[in-house]
């Protein structure tokens, strides 16, 4: 009872936007994130365990300007939340591995398209059904390569209910300023477990570019407008077309060989000219280390353990934590790689994430790998046993 | 007169279609400008959204907001602009296939919902685009590449497919029928639930050269006209007599408020109890 009196009491300190730190699980910082984002619209559908965030939501977006809806599945939520883009909302959907597989499809259109779009993926564990209450990490090559084509991708992964109202802002953030779509991956322990957050008072918030010449001169992929031409949104008397077939810059199809290359070629520099500003990765203890643990989200959680533990034992061992999984941190990887004498790898998944680390460090370190994805996490006390035994 | 109001709308310099000759669909086209014009909407309130296919290139080619989607699912994105954009006339134009085979989920769905979209489906009874193979709605007995031996399978009705899944709004007509498929395209874009219109269409070069009906589009238009029977005139005929026949007309037009209606009540509820944190920007 005493549970129930304080939510409602919190709900009511919302509304006046009052509460400077609340304790909430990880999927409801997701929804905070995105009101704070100015998020306005949600298509769904039901499947554990991003649930709360589609419930949540259902009951704030009216009372704020938003709406949402219940779709009959996975792929028409992504294709509404492309539409709402379109007329200039900014708009979340969220499902687990199953339904992310159902929302390739759209979002190969979103990619193509340039439409800004938020997909949360609350990783559980595969393949198919899977385990659907445990976590993985075993959508990371899912949601770089899920769909046919070339394309790149933008993907956070936070390690913390604070980080993942954080990142779910910036990916709202990324979504508008690269005209793209942005997945915000956590998985069923990040999503599910209940932390303080610390609401901060001043955030940055992009919204998209404006249009910026009257609509007789406006082209929805003008290249010569730089690598993220502006989206107009419906309504505002700018009526253009927007297609999945290849298209030249005024959004007609079009398989023009040098027109082809140029559009795509300019929808993946605009991700890949920009990994600077798009990649974010956190340095954990690793001021001169000898060993570095390359981890993830919840795994990384664990790993941080591990590396307090270690340090005690004078063993000189730190952490590289990519927040942004794609683009790839190549970079940072490779300067890693230049520093220490062994990169381990851990990851919640059977091998996914090592191969791209192998790819930047294996020139310059080793690379060492632990994993697995039976349901359960990989606690600090296991990765402590795997790095021992490695490096003795 | 009615070149002019078609020009009005049209995007000209896109202009021929990709359409073979004798297709019907830029006759359902010239009705669908034709009831822009008659509903009288400006050119920026019409969002028009299509499918893959055949039917998929007419977004392309009228000047409006135009979003050519992905196979099966143009009434979804609809579904988004329309949440989003409630004064937007939103117009989904879609083939049988698009509509009922791998649309088909979406298609019960939205009738169901009742959101106000208007449903146009352009009903050849083959995919044209892939080369002719069979449809869901393709009648059975016919010939189609996948179904060299005739089709098997029973045809989807997709008027009693929207009856039952709660469209408010229902109609038939054929592209031989011209004066009556502008008048149940006005009467869709009007209601205010989820309107469906099926078009029964020709596809002379695909369906009519593997059905004895050869390319000549003349002939195509024959046969749907004796296979489409207004509504009166099945009233008095036997199931036997109606065999394979598509019955025409206006099967339902009701007065029901739709989804989007529904929600604008409620935040005006919630708005006045006081608990409206923010108005986001109105549509």
């Amino acid at each position: 009872m005493k549970t129930k009196k304080s939510q409602r009491g919190k709900r009511k300190k919302w509304k006046v936007q009052l509460a400077k730190r609340k304790i909430i699980s990880g999927n409801h910082a997701i929804v905070d994130g995105a009101i704070r984002a100015g998020c306005r619209f949600f298509a769904g559908y039901p499947i554990t365990p991003s649930s709360e965030i589609a419930e949540r939501l259902s009951e704030l977006l009216p009372k704020c300007g938003g709406r949402f809806i219940q779709m009959e599945d996975e792929l028409a939520s992504m294709g509404a939340v492309i539409g709402a883009s379109l007329t200039g909302a900014k708009a979340l959907t969220a499902t687990s591995g199953p339904g992310f597989s159902l929302k390739q499809e759209n979002l190969g259109f979103a990619i193509m398209a340039e439409i800004p779009v938020v997909i949360a993926d609350v990783q559980r564990g595969g393949p198919s059904t899977g385990l659907p209450t445990y976590p993985s990490q075993q959508d990371l090559m899912q949601a770089r390569w899920g769909r046919h084509g070339d394309q790149e991708i933008i993907v956070l992964m936070p390690d913390s209910v604070q980080e993942a109202y954080e990142l779910t802002i910036r990916a709202f953030n990324l979504s508008e300023k690269y005209r793209t779509p942005v997945v915000l991956m956590t998985d069923e322990v990040i999503s599910h477990m209940t932390e303080p957050l610390d609401i901060p008072d001043e955030i940055e918030i992009i919204d998209r570019e404006p249009p910026g010449v009257p609509p007789e001169e406006y082209y929805p992929f003008d290249s010569s407008k730089g690598l993220v031409p502006p989206l107009a949104p419906y309504g505002k008397g700018y009526r253009f077309h927007i297609t999945g077939l290849a298209h030249d810059k005024t959004g007609f199809p079009s398989s023009d060989p040098e027109i082809v290359h140029n559009q795509l070629k300019r929808k993946l520099d605009k991700i890949r000219k920009n990994t600077d500003d798009i990649v974010e990765v956190e340095e954990f203890m690793l001021k001169g280390a000898e060993y570095a643990i390359f981890a993830l989200g919840s795994v990384a959680r664990a790993s941080k353990q591990t590396v307090v533990n270690l340090r005690k034992e004078g063993v000189r061992i730190g952490l590289l934590r990519p927040k942004t999984l794609w683009p790839f941190p190549e970079k940072e990887v490779r300067e890693l790689a230049k520093k220490v004498k062994k990169i381990f790898v851990v990851e919640l998944n059977y091998g996914q994430i090592v191969g791209e680390v192998e790819r930047f460090a294996s020139k310059y370190t080793e690379v060492d790998w632990f994993g697995r994805a039976n349901g359960r996490l990989i606690p600090p006390i296991e990765i402590r046993s795997f790095i021992e035994d490695r490096i003795k | 007169m009615k070149t002019e109001v078609v020009k009005k709308y049209l995007r000209l310099e896109k202009m021929p279609t990709v359409w073979c000759p004798g297709c019907g669909n830029g006759i359902i086209l010239g009705s669908l400008l034709r009831a822009f014009e008659l509903r009288g909407r400006s050119k920026d309130d019409i969002v028009l959204i299509s499918g893959i296919g055949c039917s998929g290139r007419t977004s392309g080619y009228v000047n409006v907001h135009t979003l050519h989607t992905t196979h099966g699912r143009a009434i979804a994105f609809a579904t988004g602009v329309k949440m989003m954009m409630p004064k937007m006339s939103v117009i989904v134009v879609m083939g049988d296939g698009d509509c009922t085979a791998i649309g088909g989920n979406h298609f019960i769905h939205a009738a169901r919902r009742n959101l106000d979209i208007t449903a146009i489906v352009y009903n050849n009874g083959i995919y044209g685009m892939t080369g002719g193979q069979v449809s869901p709605t393709t009648p059975y007995e016919a010939y189609a590449t996948t179904a060299p031996y005739g089709q098997m399978e029973a045809p989807f009705d997709i008027v009693e497919l929207a009856l039952g899944a709660g469209a408010s709004y229902v109609a038939r007509s054929s592209v031989n029928d011209v004066p009556k498929l502008d008048e149940i395209i006005v009467k869709g874009i009007r209601n205010d639930g989820f309107s469906v219109i099926d078009v029964i269409t020709p596809c002379p070069i695909v369906f009519g050269r593997y059905n004895n009906l050869t390319a000549d589009p003349m002939k195509n238009l024959e046969w749907i006209r004796e296979t489409t029977i207004p509504k009166s005139k099945a009233a008095k005929m036997s199931e036997e007599e109606l065999r394979g026949k598509w019955i025409t007309g206006i099967f339902r037009d009701r007065e029901k408020p739709g989804l989007i209606n529904l929600y604008l009540d409620l935040e005006k509820r919630l708005s006045k109890s006081g608990s409206v944190e923010d108005k986001g920007e109105e549509a």
